[in-house]
Order: C-alpha cells, then sequence, then structure tokens
C-alpha cells in the first residue's frame, strides 16, 4: 500500500476543520529527470472525505497540484469522535486510505 | 455537471480501474459511489477546454467567490491557494491556472455539511492567472487573480 | 583540540561526483547597502508576502511525511546487530531520549570523543549500536526526488521532538567551545575561484540572491533564521534535506570541495551556527524554497 497520510480534524465552535497530507509524487508526466529521461505521470486523480460514514467531499484531481498535496476543508455537523476517512486513488490504481477522529 | 460522474457500478459499465478495485474487494459500498476521473476536462490544453469539461462554459464573474492566492510565489512549485464561495447553494469548487499545460487543477464536491471552501497546493509554471470557479445552484461564478512565479535564488 | 585552521580544511575531501555538478545558478551578487544600515530589519513588500504564506505552508509541512517513517525507523529493530535505536542510542539526554536532544547539539561526546551535530551523531549510533557500515551510508547520504535516506527521516524525526524549545548548544563545555571558535574561523575562511567565505553571503545584514533574503549568521537573530529551517521540507523537487547537506551544498555553491559527510569540519562549522542562535527559539522542521 501506499505510504500513508496524515489528517487532521479539529473543531472549532461548530465547524469541523479538516487538513490532510497525502504522500505523493505528483507527477505530470512531462518532467524531465536529471539524465534527460521523461518521468512517466503518476498522479493521485481521486480523492474522498468521509465523516461519521457520510460522503462529505469529492475531489479529482491533475497533476497540477504539488507533489505530496495539502488540502483543506471544513463542514458543519461533526462531532468530536466522529471517524474521518480519507482515500484516493491515482492514475496507476494505486490507492491509499487513512482515518482520524473529530478532535 | 458531467452525467456520468455518479456512475453506480455494475461491473460492465465501470470504468477499467474502478471495476478492477471492486473486482479485487477493495472498495468498501460508500467508496464505490466516488466519482470518475474527468479525463476530458483534466486533458484540456487551454482553460476553454477545461471549462467546457467540467460543465462551465461560460462562468459569471462574482465577487462572492473569494479567492485568496499570494501575488508573489516563493515557488512556482507549490503555490497555496484558497478558495471560499459566498454564493448561497455551492455544490462545487474548481481551481485551475490558465497558463498551465492542464489548466484544471482540482475539482471538489461538497455535500453532508461540508461548507463550499477548499484550499489546495497547486503547480505553476509560470506567472500566470489562477481561476475559481463555483457551481451554484446550476450555475458557473468564477473569480480570478493573477500569481507571479521567480525565478528563485537561493534554496538554502 | 583547536586546529590549525588550514589542518581543518584540509581535512574536506572531495566527494566522488560532486565535481560532477556545474550549478546552473549564477554566482550570489551581494547587494550593495550603506555603511550605516538601519538597526530594524527592512523587509521589502515580496518578503512580507513570503512570510505570509509560509506560516500556513508550515501549519501542515509534508516534512511530517518524513517524521513519520523517522519514528517507525528509530523504534524498529535494525542493522547487523538488529537493535533499535530507540533502545540504544544517546542522543545527550539519555538513551532513547529524543525530546530536546536536537536544540542541545552539536555537544560533546565522550563515547566518540568528538563533537558532534544530530546527523553525525545519529550515524554514529546506526554505525556502533546497529552495525551498519559508515561507507554504506556515505555512499547516499542525502535525499533526492525519488530516494529518501533513512538518516534523513531519523535526523526529521529528531528535530520534531525538539520544536519550540530554545536552541542551547553547551558552549561553557571546553571542546565545544573550541569546536565553535573553529567553526567561526571556518566561515570566515574565504577560498575557491570567487574567493568566498560563509561571511560573503551570511556575514552582514541585507543580503539577498534574488528573492531570498540571506539571514545574517554572525547574529542570534540571523543564526536562527538559518537554523530553523533544517531539517527542511524543500518546495524545489519536494525533497527532505537536513542542516549536515545544506553546510555541503553551500560549499557547491562556493566552488569548494565538498566536504566529507559527517566531518569534523561540518561539525565545527555547525556548532559555531547553531551556537550562534543559543537562546533563540527552534520552530523546525522547516520548509524552503
Amino acid at each position: 500500500m501506499a505510504d500513508p497520510m496524515k489528517i487532521r480534524a479539529q473543531l472549532k465552535g461548530d465547524v469541523a476543520e479538516i487538513r490532510v497530507l497525502m504522500s505523493h509524487a505528483m507527477e505530470t508526466g512531462q518532467r524531465k529527470d536529471a539524465a534527460g529521461a521523461t518521468v512517466p505521470a503518476h498522479f493521485i486523480q481521486s480523492m474522498t472525505i468521509d465523516v461519521g460514514g457520510k460522503r462529505v467531499v469529492d475531489g479529482q484531481v491533475g497533476g497540477s497540484v504539488s507533489r505530496n498535496p495539502v488540502f483543506g476543508f471544513k463542514m458543519k455537523g461533526a462531532k468530536a469522535g466522529d471517524k474521518v476517512v480519507v482515500s484516493w486513488v491515482d492514475n496507476k490504481g494505486e490507492k491509499r486510505t487513512d482515518e482520524a477522529a473529530v478532535a | 455537471m458531467n452525467t456520468t460522474r455518479r456512475t453506480v457500478l455494475k461491473g460492465a459499465t465501470a470504468s477499467g480501474v474502478l471495476a478492477g478495485l471492486i473486482a479485487a474487494g477493495a472498495l468498501r459500498p460508500t467508496q464505490v459511489l466516488a466519482s470518475e476521473w474527468n479525463k476530458a476536462a483534466f486533458e484540456a490544453k487551454d482553460t476553454a477546454g477545461a471549462l467546457k469539461g467540467i460543465g462551465a462554459a461560460a462562468p459569471a464573474d462574482s465577487k462572492d467567490l473569494v479567492l485568496k492566492v499570494p501575488d508573489i510565489a516563493e515557488n512556482g512549485a507549490v503555490v497555496p491557494v484558497d478558495v471560499v464561495s459566498n454564493i448561497p447553494k455551492t455544490t462545487s469548487i474548481a481551481i485551475l491556472v490558465e497558463k498551465n499545460p492542464s489548466p484544471l487543477c482540482a475539482q471538489f464536491e461538497f455535500s453532508n455539511g461540508a461548507l463550499p471552501e477548499a484550499s489546495a497546493r497547486i503547480k505553476m509554471g509560470q506567472t500566470s492567472m489562477v481561476k475559481a470557479v463555483a457551481k451554484a445552484d446550476g450555475k458557473f461564478y468564477t473569480a480570478q487573480k493573477e500569481v507571479k512565479v521567480t525565478v528563485g535564488g537561493c534554496g538554502g | 583540540m583547536k586546529q590549525n585552521i588550514i589542518g581543518a580544511l584540509c581535512a574536506l575531501a572531495v566527494m566522488g561526483g560532486a565535481s560532477a555538478q556545474s550549478p546552473k545558478k549564477p554566482v550570489a551578487k551581494p547587494s550593495t547597502k550603506a555603511a550605516a544600515a538601519p538597526a530594524a530589519e527592512e523587509k521589502d513588500a515580496a518578503t512580507l508576502e513570503f512570510e505570509k504564506f509560509r506560516a500556513e505552508m508550515e501549519e501542515s509541512n509534508p516534512a511530517e511525511l518524513f517524521e513519520m517513517k523517522g519514528q517507525e525507523q528509530w523504534k524498529a529493530k535494525r542493522g547487523p546487530k538488529n537493535v533499535s535505536l530507540a533502545e540504544s542510542c544517546d542522543l545527550g539526554q539519555g538513551v532513547g531520549k529524543v525530546e530536546g536532544a536536537y536544540v542541545k547539539m552539536p555537544r560533546y561526546f565522550a563515547d566518540a570523543d568528538a563533537v558532534m551535530d544530530a546527523e553525525r551523531r545519529v550515524v554514529w549510533c546506526m554505525v556502533e549500536k546497529q552495525g551498519f557500515k559508515f561507507d554504506d551510508i556515505a555512499k547516499q547520504p542525502f535525499a533526492n526526488e525519488t530516494f529518501t535516506p533513512d538518516i534523513t527521516n531519523l535526523v526529521t524525526y529528531v528535530a520534531t521532538h525538539s520544536r519550540n524549545m530554545k536552541i542551547a548548544v553547551p558552549l561553557d563545555d571546553p571542546k565545544v567551545r573550541d569546536a565553535y571558535e573553529v567553526g567561526k574561523e571556518i566561515a570566515a575562511y574565504r577560498a575557491g575561484p570567487y574567493d568566498f567565505s560563509c561571511n560573503t553571503c551570511h556575514g552582514t545584514d541585507g543580503k539577498r540572491i534574488r528573492m531570498q533574503n540571506l539571514p545574517n549568521l554572525s547574529t542570534p537573530a540571523g543564526a536562527i533564521k538559518g537554523v530553523q529551517g533544517w531539517p527542511g521540507y524543500r518546495m524545489t523537487g519536494g525533497v527532505m534535506l537536513t542542516h549536515q547537506w545544506r553546510m555541503g551544498d553551500c560549499f557547491r555553491q562556493q566552488r569548494f570541495p565538498q566536504p566529507k559527510y559527517a566531518s569534523d569540519a561540518v561539525a565545527y562549522l555547525l556548532t559555531y551556527m547553531i551556537g550562534t542562535a543559543n537562546g533563540q527559539v527552534y520552530k523546525g522542521p522547516g520548509i524552503k524554497r
């Protein structure tokens, strides 16, 4: 399985702030390495965030997103202890799912 | 929005990637309904093509779509973008970089309590307009700002 | 222990392949400023802009990904001796103790009879306690876009456990004091085809290379700016790099031969640089351009 993400979900009043840091090369497929060879495209294409068992964010992503992506979202209606599940799938079919609790 | 997004997977009609994952038992029920990657939009080489790909051919400028980006990016490889939509009934936000080889960076759909805002870190190949596009109540809106990208001095 | 400065620099061996790197960046042009520079730091609009967004970037720093790996590697039994660093490595605060260790290095370690910076010490532990071979580690000690060595993850993990603590290099220890003095001389030593020293770029206020301000490492306020960026996640290439790496890269930019990995020379230079920042708060690991 791919490398783990870091998920932070914090309640500030009635708004939960969710920040996700993913480990991924996010290669566009246009970059050339030191030897001059083109590095093949390898990037996250879709990501989802579920909180308390419900889909909250459904995201599509391309190679224009930075390496080791960081995303931030906010939501209402989450409670402390709710499970936050983040998943991603990349263009090679590799995937990763991690979870954290709303603090 | 692309009508094939919410594909209910029945194996035969599913995309290769998702079908494979379901066959392998790797996806749980909530994940099965994740949207398919909008290849046409992400591979469009210009903003017009990318906007068409997400169904937003002629978005209206809106001051209620707030785009926060640096005036000058310290490094074009990692440019922080924050979009907040104050337009009522916003259901999605997309981020584009006009002069990138593939302008569409990301598109997020919100549901079940998610607020219509998103932040992401994107790559910019050169000084360019960064655009946010929001879908609200079936219509599209846009806001844009220029971000300067410089050649660096020292990485120390 | 105070060594002749020439002697210290003769210990710098050219690392294989270092000469093959031809930096594409042009030579630094130290800006000319009037002798009466204002005491308060002048910040231009670009600097303020960078600082505003830096804070946000540091909040979710990809360095955390490497810290997670480092934690695993610190705790795992590894190497020919099948021992973990957690149960065998003393960073100066007791065996296995990482809290506050990074900001109290470089320091003198009697078991190694040497002044050691954090990276040098962890490498020493990997070799002496776990049985790894130094040459294997030194072959590729620094990260690139496709590979991050274990030592980088470990140093990131150790450094994270000194976050928000004050730098406290033990300069009252005579051996550390000597190292500090030699490091100071190394920083002032002009050599290479451009006759640069560290101080050429980092010895006074107000210098910069294009959009990057260069900290004045001879003052505590400037030194901490240099120190807290390392280990740091470099946005260019998305690479995790350490303070030890940075010393070598500065040498490269000065067209000096590369210093030997984890050598005395680097330890002395780091003692000077980090020691000058004593009392300042370390907020690393950092994020760098």
